[in-house]
């Protein structure tokens, strides 16, 4: 039986429950566990409810757990609100002195963080390292790992805080060894030999994925949950040679990448879907220019401002459609860091070899999280610039023919300056020489050349996943964030008697073409699995198949499922 | 040698008879050859309007874009190719009013282009309605009791924005107009040449005639220094009975793309491709 523990730290905004997530993540993905991170926090800078609940197992994770079985309780808040989401056998660690919380149940093991912090480090922020040592004490595991961890993260400010919050860990550490343990079933037998695994956030994947793809430029306005993109991006700006400009606007960021790559750079623009909604009339420009273009839309609860910090699949159709006119494009939802990353590096492949704009979908369920994993191996997708020109070719006209009609759709582009040649981009309808016309039979032979670009294209797009039972009853339909639930709820329900498969799809737009009937038995029902209101895939899914979906399990609360909640409903439906 | 004739476009005018528009392209063409440019080395960056079509009736680089969106298109343009001479124009709505916002943080940036605005205080693609640099109680179809809104003066937001480059041109004095581009081309960093212009067919009040009796050249006046941005504003805040044009303010800052580290071993464009053993180098951050 593999080990499936569930660790939630709550508090709020400013305590620190991120520095705890990760440090309890990194120490045991160092010591070749799978770690599973995500982030619930509230759109504010300080205060609030907040938690990063931290899942480890000796088995691939993706997915949120069920049930909480150490909640680490920063203030009273998480105490009152969290402690319903702690499974029978589960232990609380919290501050009693400080809450005023008081219990004699023996699993609720108060240990005094604020005290303790303030004694052995002489501040109250140090909570977080005893709190941290707490948690280690609970879990049966050995404080060593974390003192070296602290030495690592705080040895650039000086021997005396790393010393401090030691001190502080190591009293955490003790007095809450004291007290209970966790039940067996969650005992983690760490291996000191083991392969250590990269621990990351579907941002930070996207962010390197970018930078592998050879990434030039990058223009952009800060807004949750793609942030961090640009933020991993700018630190690196001058290490890759990378120019990173602060937009004023999405508008001026997605028209910015737009003319890097016309002037022959990979350029790329990160943002939610209502910086995206300003970003429309330039998808389209991308479009009709023929200009390789990289978007990531990082979803979060809509319409409007809706749930800044929250989680939602429901910018699918919007993206898919978005901008006035038809043009053809590519609609990528990864489902997990390592797909963020090679995802990345394709939008990019794709981008520039079909000269067509190119969204990564993402969410702030995958964007937030932290994956393990194990490498990444760039040269695995390699680096496509398409059909450039970078030096005169004997005899190239003075004018360049930048929409020459060709038989894939595809035409040649010169890197403006480095050749003799001029070439025009043009957002009106255009002549092979991009001049603007209005001739109707160069309008068809136009349109028809860009449309004819996704004949390649669909031939690029990934086949969808499939896992869990075959053949089956059950078949949970889905795509983008929700690959982990989808695979544990479907063995749930298999382990429940219900033979139960999965279909997940990472590349949505265009839909592969795929032979469904290797995986739709004569019973199967297919039940769709979307963090969204409506089921904008599923209504997709049956627009292009002709398949029809027996049932939907959405949720738009802003929160990501968890696979028994997708289990559970599943088997009601039957 | 460069010659006006390499600049000549196969592509056959769509503007009015008579339109300022012409006398803005010679004058464009004309600094350009002063300046031994060849058309390769030019990208000119426009959005939509009658004088965003200007793109197409010269032979060298061109980007006809969205409405309003020409300043970021061209900044990046720039960031990606710095050898490339980089020439934004469209209309006073294009500029002015859709792209305004860019507008202001293009002149904040200070990225060294030239930003030419065929300013004719009118909308003339959409046929003759109000713009913001139309006079107050200019009468149009989108404002038939008259304009209720006092003009934008984008010499002043120039200058308090410290533009290092603010000019004002007149399409009826081509010579003067086209020196003034060029100035603004040698100009190492951002620069605005407003570009007052009458549109023969919608704009009955602001006519040639009108201009004509109006313009005197700034740096006829005795002891006018550009560089005193206090006088600066006193003339730019001028409209009426004289009109100045000319260089009216000048200030030295670095522009932008000198101050990016990633531009100091060259253009962009010409960097090789990322070594992707670098990029595993990265990998260790995340154990």
């Amino acid at each position: 039986m593999s080990v499936d523990v569930n660790i939630r730290i709550g508090g709020k905004a400013g305590q620190g429950m991120q520095a705890v997530s990760g440090t309890l993540g990194k120490i045991f993905a160092r010591r070749g566990c799978h770690v599973f991170i995500h982030q619930d926090f509230e759109s504010r800078i300080r205060g609030g409810h907040n938690f990063a609940q931290v899942r480890i197992r000796t088995v691939p994770v993706r997915a949120p757990g069920d049930r909480v079985n150490l909640l680490v309780a920063l203030d009273r808040e998480t105490i009152d609100k969290d402690l319903p989401a702690l499974g029978e056998e589960g232990v609380v660690v919290y501050d009693g002195e400080k809450s005023g919380f008081r219990s004699s149940n023996p699993r609720h093991v108060s240990v005094p963080l604020e005290r303790l912090a303030r004694e052995a480090g002489g501040s109250s922020v140090m909570m977080n390292s005893v709190a941290t040592g707490a948690a280690l004490a609970l879990m049966g595991q050995d404080l060593d790992p974390l003192l070296e961890h602290l030495e690592e993260e705080f040895g650039s400010k000086g021997t005396e805080v790393v010393e401090k919050n030691q001190a502080s860990a190591r009293a955490g550490y003790q007095e809450a060894g004291r007290s209970c343990r966790l039940e067996e079933a969650c005992k983690i037998c760490l291996e000191k030999s083991a392969r250590g695994r990269l621990l990351l956030t579907g941002s930070q994947a996207m962010a390197l994925g970018a930078l592998a793809a050879g990434l030039r430029f990058y223009a952009g306005y800060p807004m949750s949950p793609s942030t961090p993109i640009m933020e991993y991006i700018a630190s690196k700006q001058e290490e890759f040679g990378i120019v990173m400009e602060p937009a004023e606007d999405e508008i001026a960021a997605v028209n910015m990448a737009i003319g890097a790559s016309f002037a022959g750079v990979r350029a790329m623009t990160a943002t939610s879907g209502g910086g995206f909604s300003l970003m429309v009339e330039a998808l389209g420009l991308a479009g009709m220019t023929e200009t390789p273009l990289v978007v990531v839309v990082a979803q979060r609860g809509g319409p409007s401002t809706g749930l800044p910090t929250r989680t939602e699949q429901a910018d699918l159709r919007f993206v898919m459609h978005a901008s006035q006119g038809e043009f053809p494009r590519v609609v990528l939802a990864p489902g997990d860091a390592e797909q963020a990353f090679y995802c990345m590096m394709k939008a990019f492949n794709l981008a520039d070899r079909f000269q067509v704009p190119v969204i990564v979908l993402g969410d702030q369920l995958l964007n937030d999280s932290s994956f393990t994993l194990d490498c990444l191996e760039p040269a695995r997708v390699g680096i496509e610039r398409g059909e450039m020109i970078w030096q005169d070719l004997a005899g190239a006209p003075e004018t360049h023919r930048r929409y020459a009609i060709t038989p894939t759709g595809v035409s040649p582009r010169i890197v403006p300056g480095l050749c003799r040649s001029v070439q025009y981009a043009c957002s009106d309808e255009h002549t092979e020489e991009g001049h603007i016309t209005e001739d109707p039979a160069i309008r068809r032979a136009m349109f028809e050349k860009r449309m004819r670009k996704l004949e390649g294209i669909r031939r690029e797009i990934a086949a969808p996943a499939t896992g869990g039972s075959q053949p089956n009853e059950i078949l949970l339909l889905g795509w983008g964030s929700t690959l982990g639930v989808l695979e544990e709820a479907s063995d749930r329900v298999s382990r429940e008697g219900v033979p139960c498969g999965f279909l997940h799809f990472q590349e949505v737009f265009p839909l592969p073409t795929f032979d469904f009937s290797a995986v739709l038995g004569p019973k199967t029902k297919i039940i769709a699995v979307e963090n969204n209101f409506s089921g904008q895939f599923a209504d997709f899914f049956r627009e292009r198949t002709g398949l029809s979906v027996f049932g939907r399990i959405l949720k738009y609360d802003g929160r990501p499922f968890t696979p028994g909640e997708v289990a559970g409903r599943a088997l009601e439906m039957l | 040698m460069v010659t006006l004739d390499d600049y000549r476009s196969a592509d056959p005018i769509a503007w009015c008879p008579g339109c300022g528009n012409f006398s803005i392209l010679t004058a464009l063409k004309k600094a350009l050859v002063s300046l031994g440019k060849a058309p390769h080395q030019v990208c000119i960056v426009s959005g939509i309007g009658q004088a965003a079509k200007i793109v197409h009736y010269l032979r060298c680089n061109g980007f006809n874009g969205l409405h309003g969106r020409t300043l970021p298109i061209a900044q990046a343009v720039k960031l990606a190719n710095h050898e490339l001479t980089v020439i934004a124009e469209g209309g006073d709505g294009d500029g002015y009013a859709e792209g305004g916002n860019h507008f202001i943080h293009a002149m904040r940036r200070n990225i060294d282009l030239t930003y030419l605005v065929h300013n004719n205080q009118v909308y003339g693609l959409t046929k003759g309605q109000t713009s913001p640099t139309s006079e107050l109680g200019y009468v149009s179809r989108t404002t038939p009791g008259g304009s209720l809104s006092p003009p934008e003066n984008p010499l002043l937001l120039a200058i308090a924005s410290d533009c290092g480059f603010v000019a004002r041109g007149f399409s009826g004095d081509n010579e003067h107009l086209a020196e003034l581009i060029r100035q603004a081309i040698l100009h190492k960093g951002f620069a605005l040449v407003d570009i007052l212009q009458p549109c023969v067919s919608f704009n009955r009040v602001n006519t040639l005639q009108w201009y004509k009796e109006r313009v005197y050249k700034i740096d006829q006046e005795p002891g006018y220094d550009p560089e005193n941005r206090l006088a600066a504003f006193e003339r730019a805040a001028e409209w009426g009975r004289r009109i100045p044009i000319g260089v009216l303010y000048r200030s030295r800052r670095p522009s932008l793309e000198t101050k990016i580290p990633a531009l100091r071993q060259g253009p962009l464009v010409a960097r090789p491709p990322t070594d992707q053993c670098r990029i595993e180098s990265l990998f260790e951050e995340f154990r």
